[in-house]
């Protein structure tokens, strides 16, 4: 699984991308005990331009559940709005708030059904009562439940830093403190994620959104 | 990947060499002489980064004989960087080249594919590069000694060879100081463990 995701982040990050308004990115969803926390950056390029530097690419797509894009921007943000009316759908029917395995699996439907006309990854992650924080990916139509997942063109430079820093059982702070970390540092060497950050933490009182902007962000011993 | 400290420099590199999906060699040896106190990391197309070793090694070697004293890391670097710019078009070749000398102590210069030369305290090469950029962002500091470059080069190469399927087999190491040369081998067993599942 992680396999495929490295090679799709590769495809993305050699060239400078279709002149359709992409977003190609770095996209992170981490779980903990408790609930999950969500980080992108904030950079939309079309070619060589940066067309919007303060896009939020963490979406809501239920209450507790939120989804990261990357990938073609219109491909991904209309999968996003898709599966909010599904998922709206779905839990008026069941009469409870929805799944996040449920919103995943409605996501990687639509990506597995139309995979050769779409190029986009969503990384769906959020907390329910049954499972508590969860992160899973989507990327190219498979489902896999991972403990953290990272996306777009930005994440071959942080697999090597991911890999060394994750621990299992960190705790909220620590959790938005390696999101924090891992956008900064792939913001650092993809010319094609940058801007701000943006934080989603889900737990079970609810969801909270932060933006770190760029002076905030840590930096490292080249700055 | 070279990483310099102060009063020398430690090199490491992977020991896989692929045709294709096949593994030609699983202990190659990427680390190559140029002359006592110089040394150069190879990646990309393994012919084509021999012959241009061997060649500079022997620019070097007659240079230095004109010279009576030992060349300059520079002028090592400067020799590959001649090369690598002219036959750009036919090489794909991306070498790191690191030494020491009597005058600006350990040095790493980088001549990636295309043929330029920057000099950098710490520089990553070759397909598997790409996954570690973020680690040594993060985790090099400047004013690290000889053991802790040791390990934070074994420690990325590690990971890298986790991660990228054309980079594995065992970590080569070898530190350059006045001293001398003095080269490791950390077996697959050995090697500093991320498992993260």
């Amino acid at each position: 699984m992680i396999h495929i995701i490295f090679i799709f982040s590769k495809l993305f990050g050699d060239h400078s991308g279709p002149i359709d308004g992409s977003i190609v990115t770095t996209i992170i969803a981490i779980e903990y005990d408790g609930g999950v926390v969500l980080g992108s950056d904030s950079r939309v390029s079309a070619g060589d331009s940066v067309v919007n530097r303060v896009m939020n690419k963490l979406s809501p797509l239920h209450d507790k559940i939120y989804c990261a894009l990357s990938g073609s921007a219109a491909d991904a943000q209309t999968i996003a709005e898709i599966v909010n009316y599904q998922l709206d759908v779905h839990s008026i029917e069941i009469g409870e708030d929805p799944q996040v395995r449920s919103a995943a699996t409605l996501v990687k439907n639509i990506s597995y059904k139309y995979k050769e006309e779409l190029s986009a990854h969503l990384i769906v992650a959020g907390w329910d009562r049954r499972d508590g924080g969860q992160v899973f990916a989507t990327l190219k139509g498979l489902l896999t439940r991972q403990p953290f997942a990272v996306g777009g063109s930005g994440s071959s430079y942080v697999y090597g830093f991911v890999d060394a820093e994750y621990r299992r059982g960190m705790n909220k702070q620590e959790c938005q403190q390696f999101v924090v970390n891992t956008l900064s540092l792939a913001m650092n060497r993809d010319g094609s994620s940058g801007g701000v950050a943006y934080i989603v933490t889900i737990d079970k009182h609810g969801t909270e959104e932060k933006v770190v902007l760029g002076n905030q962000l840590p930096t490292f011993f080249d700055q | 990947m070279a990483v310099e400290y102060d009063g020398g420099v430690v090199i490491g590199a992977d020991s896989r060499t692929t045709t294709g999906a096949y593994i030609a060699n699983r202990v190659t040896d990427k680390l190559t002489r140029i002359h006592d106190k110089i040394y150069c990391c190879r990646s990309g197309s393994a012919a084509d980064t021999q012959a241009i070793a061997e060649i500079v090694a022997y620019q070097l070697g007659f240079h230095s004989i004109e010279l009576d004293e030992p060349p300059l890391v520079e002028t090592a670097a400067n020799l590959f960087r001649a090369s690598c710019y002219r036959y750009r078009e036919e090489l794909t070749a991306g070498i790191l080249v690191a030494g020491w000398d009597k005058r600006k102590g350990g040095q790493v210069y980088s001549v990636p594919i295309g043929g330029m030369l920057v000099r950098q305290p710490v520089s990553v090469g070759g397909s598997g590069s790409t996954y570690i950029y973020g680690f040594m962002d993060a985790n090099y500091k400047p004013g690290m000694n000889k053991e802790q470059c040791m390990e934070i080069t074994a420690a990325a190469l590690s990971l890298a060879m986790e991660r990228d399927g054309s980079s594995g087999g065992v970590v080569r190491l070898a530190s350059i100081s006045e001293e001398g040369v003095e080269r490791r081998v950390i077996l697959g067993n050995q090697l500093p463990k991320f498992s993260t599942h």
